[in-house]
């Protein structure tokens, strides 16, 4: 029987893969946002005590309005081109997907009432953010990944429309996982808080212009990181439509809401592996274990 | 009433540089399967009447403002030469790839910036391989410039900007466009109401409008513009946002703060809406503005017209001093 090994709040800045030089992306920095990426090579580092087969990551820059959709091609390689910051991240990517848990997913998705579908079209690009959150959870792009898109519910009704949306799928697919034969680590592929700074530095990685957007922002972040820390996952999603409509967050996406549901509302602590700022958003590394 | 091919030119009374206007969608249905709806079918062909006036003007540029391009640190504009990709659509890639290669007016995206930074906006060119151009500009340019005949320039949608930041963007835009010495018509990509059936395509049924609510905003809007009200409409876009759009971190609807902006900011137009249908739920218009020397009235002018953008007003601190942008922003000007 397949389990969820692990689950990760993993964010998505593309400014991390930039900091990193990996060869796959064309610019190259000096540095830069150095708390966040060592947090990355901490998570990697706990990552590397388990083992596991398959990376699922839910995504909020692939949006769809129209349901949820799953990637459905087993190989996809081409060129990813932030719309943002072009000037940062211009990625070549080369990866695998496991479409048999995909659509075992999508199936049982469809079973709890939600409106799915898989993505078969071979030109489709990948989204920058399911990108950076497997680049920097696995560079060495070894295991295969689940992509989901993120429903736009919370703009077109509300977070607590959302929220339930994201129940429905956090139970299916736990329940996919375990109808496999599949060790699966989970990706919530996002920032905390997300008021940012409309301008960019002349040196994009020139980090004496670093920091929170605002207090108030940094203040709701501990306090979400606070009880992550707790193993008070209910607490935490029980927040979260007050956290996003205050700190404009990228929670909007139903990611963690998603994870935390398929693991069951874990009560044991989480494991904050850095937090830091970029371009003015919070942005927290979290590991929960199974 | 249609205006026939040779008269297109002769009505036009404008010593803008910008020689006509027109409002698109930009749904992908549009270009890879207007057959399989007869709403879609339509639209398409109102594109080709759209192609046919644009042919007959002959501009140097199709100035292009897509809301599809969202752009989060000021405003961009396209100066890759000659951008070539195959763009999938995030929502609709089962209706199939759209390979593209489009030329762009890079002397005029590099003078379109300048001008917009002298006018006190945050503006860069982007051009690098493999850019995401958006799914509204690929699919219109597609339709209205399939041989590449003209020259584009396309600019981004800023999520946060409000009007005074917008009326300034397209002051900067004819501004260019006379620096440059070149004529153009303006093309806005943009649904008007904007909210999508949540539901699969059901080919064997017609097309609908989500609501009877965004259905009345729509054709509120188009009755304006078909009375050539276009300044007037501008200045009904905060409510329409409120009313017809589905948004909450894009602040308003913008494009028609351009639009009337690089028209002229007035109600000076012959307006012909060549069509107007549902896609899967939005509101779907081809509206053509032809520059007249007769006025429909100044009826609804009560907000001030900027002409340089002195940055947001911080309204989250108390501290002056920080010069930062903040995501809710306010008009200054």
């Amino acid at each position: 029987m397949g389990q969820i090994v692990a689950g990760v709040l993993a964010p998505h800045p593309p400014h991390l893969v930039y900091g990193e030089n990996p060869e796959q992306n064309e610019p190259k920095s000096e540095c830069g946002w150095e708390n966040l990426r060592w947090a990355y090579e901490r998570l990697r580092k706990s990552l590397s005590e388990l083992d596991y087969d398959t990376l699922i990551v839910h995504s909020p820059h692939w949006r769809t309005q129209i349901g949820t959709h799953f990637l459905g091609v087993e190989e996809f390689k081409s060129l990813s081109v932030d719309p943002i910051f072009p000037n940062l991240f211009r990625y070549h990517y080369d990866l695998k997907v496991d479409v048999p848990l995909a659509e075992s997913i999508c199936k049982n998705a469809a079973h709890e009432g939600m409106l799915t579908k898989m993505m078969k079209n071979p030109d489709f690009r990948v989204d920058y953010g399911t990108i950076v959150s497997c680049h920097m959870t696995n560079p060495l792009w070894d295991k295969k990944i689940v992509g989901i898109s993120s429903n736009g519910a919370s703009k077109y009704f509300s977070m607590d429309v959302l929220q339930e949306e994201m129940k429905q799928l956090g139970r299916a697919t736990k329940k996919a996982i375990e109808e496999s034969d599949k060790k699966v680590v989970l990706l919530a592929s996002h920032s905390l808080s997300h008021r940012h700074f409309t301008t960019e530095s002349e040196l994009p990685e020139d980090m004496s212009k670093e920091h929170i957007e605002h207090h108030g922002q940094y203040i709701w972040d501990m306090k979400m990181i606070d009880l992550m820390k707790a193993g008070d996952s209910r607490a935490l999603i029980d927040f979260l439509p007050d956290f996003t409509e205050q700190t404009n967050a990228e929670t909007d996406a139903g990611g963690l809401s998603w994870m935390m549901e398929a693991m069951g509302m874990p009560t044991s602590p989480a494991t904050v592996h850095g937090y830091g700022t970029v371009i003015g958003t919070g942005n927290a590394v979290v590991e929960w274990r199974s | 009433m249609e205006t026939s091919k040779k008269e297109i030119k002769k009505e036009i009374k404008t010593d803008s540089p910008i020689k006509k206007g027109f409002l698109v969608p930009g749904l992908p249905h549009l270009l890879l399967c207007p057959e399989k709806k007869p709403e879609w079918t339509e639209l398409n062909k109102a594109f080709k009447k759209v192609r046919d006036e644009i042919e007959e003007i002959n501009p140097d540029v199709i100035l292009i403002y897509s809301s599809y391009w969202f752009s989060i640190l000021g405003h961009q504009v396209q100066a890759m030469k000659e951008p070539e990709w195959t763009l999938v659509d995030e929502e609709w890639h089962e209706l199939g790839s759209i390979p593209y290669k489009l030329k762009m007016d890079v002397d005029f995206a590099n003078t379109y910036v300048e001008c917009a930074r002298e006018r006190g906006l945050k503006a860069r060119t982007t051009a690098y391989k493999g850019f995401p151009i958006d799914t509204g500009s690929v699919v219109a340019l597609k339709l209205l410039n399939p041989d590449n005949k003209f020259k584009a320039s396309i600019v981004s949608s800023n999520v946060y900007s409000d009007r005074a930041e917008t009326v300034v963007l397209g002051k900067a835009a004819v501004e260019a466009l006379k620096k440059e010495g070149k004529t153009a018509v303006a093309v806005v990509i943009s649904s008007l109401s904007n909210r999508y059936l949540d539901e699969e395509i059901d080919y064997s049924k017609p097309e609908r409008i989500h609501s009877l609510k965004d259905e009345e905003w729509n054709q509120k809007y188009l009755e304006f513009l078909s009375q050539g009200r276009l300044e007037d409409v501008a200045q009904l876009s905060r409510q329409f946002h409120r009313e017809a759009r589905v948004s909450k971190k894009v602040v308003a609807f913008k494009p028609f703060w351009w639009f009337s902006t690089v028209m002229g900011s007035t109600n000076n137009f012959k307006g012909e809406v060549f069509c107007y249908k549902p896609v899967h739920g939005t509101g779907a218009a081809v509206v053509g503005l032809t520059p007249t020397d007769k006025s429909t009235g100044d009826l609804e002018f009560d907000e001030e017209n900027a002409e340089v953008y002195k940055g947001n007003r911080n309204v989250l601190s108390s501290d002056d001093s920080s010069k930062d942008g903040d995501e809710v922003l306010s008009e200054k000007n």
